[in-house]
């Protein structure tokens, strides 16, 4: 017993040792995924962003056909590189919803004039609890949410060209 | 020319500490190692020498701003003011490992100076330990991180200093710590040559107890001072933020404290002879642990500088080599050391055995909490763990332990009674008793473990001045002193952690010019907002005035700051200090309507923490002196004797 017990920190060390050596083979990825994704939409209450269309409601949120919700901002440049293949993806028949970080009215309005207008709805999260709440780290990053309100996958940063069709799979898979 | 000139000061170093090492193997296997001794005494005093060139010639390439030298163009800028230049030497990975490997030769030099004590097999032992060591770093620092590779075509200027480090913290932080974690490596040669030459006993420990005591004491001050720095530096109002790297300094601590405790025991009562070993293995490996952690950029976090896979690696090589290669050969050799001297379960000793479980229980939770990110990426989930882990499993298990440490001083050797104790502990436990109630109850019975351990660190005071009782208070040994002092700094740290928790109140707003807010008994009034420049930065400066009830109001000045070099933003937190607590003021930015971002705390009683950790270290400084002096005594009676 006693030889043992001389033996156990050498044991307890090489344990150690094999896990950081795994962990500097494989690197984390630095991406922070949210807990939420296969859980229902958080309880979210967001006043309306701009006056021509509703906020984010998910007691009103429409059930039966997947959506995208994107959070972005106005502020956010990743943000303008994603805009042209929202367009793309509502140029698909996506239906794509919004929740605008930080963010004024008339910054938005410029936003979308510059870049384009793929939402149907902006929520107006100027605390960030929205997306706290949905288990985002950033802007942007965009939720793919099934026809029963599910959260089944998230995107982490901007959307890019190779990234639509992979969504629109997503979409599918989620009907 | 001087940046080649720090580099072949860095390969003579590499080549004297060879020689350190093969010298003092040999020394310690010949028939007369007295002889072989003082050669390699001045080895080891000449690879430090060689090790500090090379430092200060780094600093002397950042001071001039040799931007042909790769990371002084990386790393500074020549509009930096002075200080940060020099500190800056070490704000960077390259000149850190390089700190740490001068500080590592220069504690194998001072061994060499000064060490009497020391059978001369044993420290022969010991000085080739320390340059085997020493050699690993310094092929890490040649192969993997050299300081001193150039840069060609050289820049026109440097991408200066990340401003967090712009600060005077830089200049004392990180050389205090490294004294405290590399000060480590010599209690770890004397336990591998102590296991190398079977000799561990009373003598041994006395020879290595100053040493344990002087990195223990940079340890602790390292510690208080990057803690208070992150507490004015960061702006977040927090002390500890169970960070990596944090983690990382507190473990070779927790470490050190053990070892500080065991060695005590083996010095004056002969026992826990193994677990000593072990605790001064165990406290070296934690300290190169914590540098790999931080400097292969394994975990994520705000101290590591660079993340580079090829050092990882090399770094993980070097761990697995000395700390693999301590523990087998404790495995190999232990067996061999005898058994000490056995106690009673209620004496001091078995009170330091508890002491020393409980510190290696939160030890392992630190190290578990802070590894434990590797394991689950290992079974394929990503997570990280922060402070509510930390503070529901190790901070219980503390409390325990400050109650220990109330209760082990007022304990006799070898054998003791639990009813005289208790005896001893009445006015302690009266005091902690009478301040759970009341305190539990002034804070509406919420958070009683903060509760309990405000109750416990005033129980602690009273107990930790105990050993003092009806002693001839001049005829009291240093040693006694520092005991008490260190503990009492314990109680005091503890207060203030305590009702940092229980009492802190704050408030962020978005206020105008002129507007009041009120945090705790102050009044804070947004008097202004006005630009002001300092050496390389310009920033938004809000004039706070701060009253408190009718009292005399005052000033404090919060700080947005830009710096060009790196474009960084940063904020200045200002803080007032009374005699009761803190006040803690930071500035956000402004809003759309011109509306500023204002962040208030009133910390009563925060400045104990870092008084405490103070204290603890001026109690090690007291131990330490005593224990010198009264080596030097010893040594002049030997003197007169013979």
């Amino acid at each position: 017993m006693k030889k043992l017990l001389i033996w156990l920190p050498l044991a307890l060390f090489l344990l150690v040792f094999a896990l950081v050596v795994n962990g500097l083979i494989e690197p984390s990825d630095r991406i922070v995924r949210s807990a939420m994704v296969g859980k229902p939409l958080p309880a979210l209450h967001l006043p309306p962003m701009l006056a021509d269309r509703p906020g984010i409601d998910t007691k009103t949120w429409p059930k039966g056909k997947p959506r995208l919700l994107n959070v972005f901002a106005s502020w956010c440049i990743p943000c303008v590189a994603e805009a042209p293949q929202l367009m793309k993806l509502k140029a698909a028949g996506v239906q794509i919803d919004a929740i605008a970080v930080r963010d004024t009215n008339p910054d938005v309005l410029a936003f979308l004039a510059r870049n384009g207008d793929p939402y149907a709805r902006i929520g107006d999260d100027r605390a960030m609890r929205a997306q706290l709440s949905l288990g985002s780290s950033g802007v942007p990053e965009t939720f793919v949410i099934d026809s029963r309100g599910v959260i089944v996958d998230q995107h982490v940063g901007d959307i890019r060209e190779e990234d639509v069709p992979k969504l629109l799979a997503a979409l599918e898979k989620a009907k | 020319m001087i940046a080649e000139a720090g580099l072949a000061a860095l390969w003579l170093a590499t080549a004297f500490a060879i020689a350190q090492l093969l010298l003092g193997a040999a020394a310690a296997r010949a028939g007369d190692p007295g002889a072989m001794l003082p050669g390699v005494r001045k080895i080891a005093l000449v690879q430090a020498l060689f090790a500090l060139a090379a430092f200060l010639i780094l600093i002397w390439l950042f001071v001039t701003s040799d931007m042909s030298v790769l990371l002084v163009a990386e790393n500074s800028h020549s509009q930096k003011p002075m200080l940060y230049k020099v500190a800056g030497a070490w704000g960077n990975h390259e000149g850190s490992m390089l700190l740490w490997v001068t500080v590592l030769a220069v504690a194998g030099a001072g061994v060499a100076l000064f060490e009497r004590r020391l059978v001369a097999e044993t420290l022969a032992a010991t000085l080739a330990a320390q340059g085997a060591i020493a050699i690993g770093f310094y092929a890490f620092l040649a192969f993997a991180s050299n300081p001193f590779a150039r840069l060609n075509p050289a820049p026109a200027d440097g991408q200066g200093l990340n401003p967090l480090l712009q600060d005077p913290g830089l200049a004392f932080h990180p050389p205090t710590l490294y004294l405290g974690y590399v000060g480590l490596s010599v209690a770890f040669s004397f336990a591998v040559a102590a296991l190398l030459m079977r000799d561990v006993g009373p003598a041994f420990a006395k020879a290595m107890r100053p040493w344990v005591l002087a990195a223990w004491i940079f340890l602790t001050i390292g510690i208080t001072a990057g803690s208070y720095w992150a507490y004015y530096e960061l702006g977040w109002g927090g002390w500890w933020f169970w960070d990596p790297v944090e983690n990382a300094s507190l473990m070779p601590w927790l470490a050190a404290t053990a070892l500080l405790h065991s060695v005590n025991v083996l010095a004056t009562r002969d026992g826990l002879r193994a677990w000593t070993l072990m605790l001064a293995v165990v406290a070296f490996s934690m300290s190169m642990v914590g540098t790999f952690l931080v400097r292969s950029g394994i975990l994520v976090s705000v101290h590591a500088f660079a993340v580079d896979p090829t050092r990882g690696s090399f770094l993980l090589a070097l761990l697995g080599l000395y700390i693999g290669g301590a523990l087998a050969l404790f495995g190999a050799r232990v067996g061999t050391v005898t058994q000490g001297a056995t106690f009673q379960l209620v004496s001091r000793e078995a009170a330091l055995v508890l002491n020393n479980l409980l510190l290696s229980v939160i030890l392992g939770i630190v190290l578990i909490g802070t590894l434990y990110p590797l394991v689950a990426q290992a079974m394929g989930v990503q997570l990280s763990i922060g402070a509510p882990f930390f503070e529901k499993t190790a901070v219980p298990i503390a409390l325990f332990l400050i109650a220990g440490t109330a209760a082990g001083p007022l304990l006799r050797w070898r054998r003791d009674s639990a009813q005289a104790l208790l005896g001893r502990l009445t006015i302690p436990v009266a005091i902690t008793g009478v301040a759970f109630a009341l305190f539990f109850a002034m804070s509406g019975f919420t958070s009683p473990i903060a509760v309990l351990a405000l109750a416990l660190a005033l129980g602690l005071a009273a107990a930790s001045i105990a050993p003092l009782w009806k002693r001839t208070l001049r005829r009291t040994p240093l040693p006694i002193y520092g005991m008490v002092v260190a503990h009492l700094g314990i109680a005091v740290s503890l207060a203030g952690m305590a009702a940092d928790t229980l009492f802190k109140q704050e408030r962020l707003a978005a206020v105008a010019i002129g507007d009041n807010l009120t945090v705790g008994p102050f009044k804070v009034t947004l008097a202004e907002v006005r630009p002001t420049i300092g050496p390389n930065w310009s920033a938004m400066e809000a004039r706070l005035q701060v009253q408190r009830g009718t009292g005399q109001p005052f000033e404090l000045l919060p700080q947005q700051r830009f710096f060009a070099n790196p474009p960084t933003n940063t904020s200045e937190a200002a803080i007032a200090t009374l005699w009761d607590g803190q006040v803690y003021t930071v500035l956000g930015t402004a809003d759309a309507s011109g509306r500023w971002q204002l962040r208030l705390w009133w910390k009563p009683f925060a400045t104990l923490i870092w008084a405490g950790g103070g204290l603890i270290a001026l109690g090690g400084l007291l131990s330490l002196l005593g224990r010198v002096l009264r080596a030097r005594r010893d040594a002049r009676a030997q003197e007169e004797w013979a």
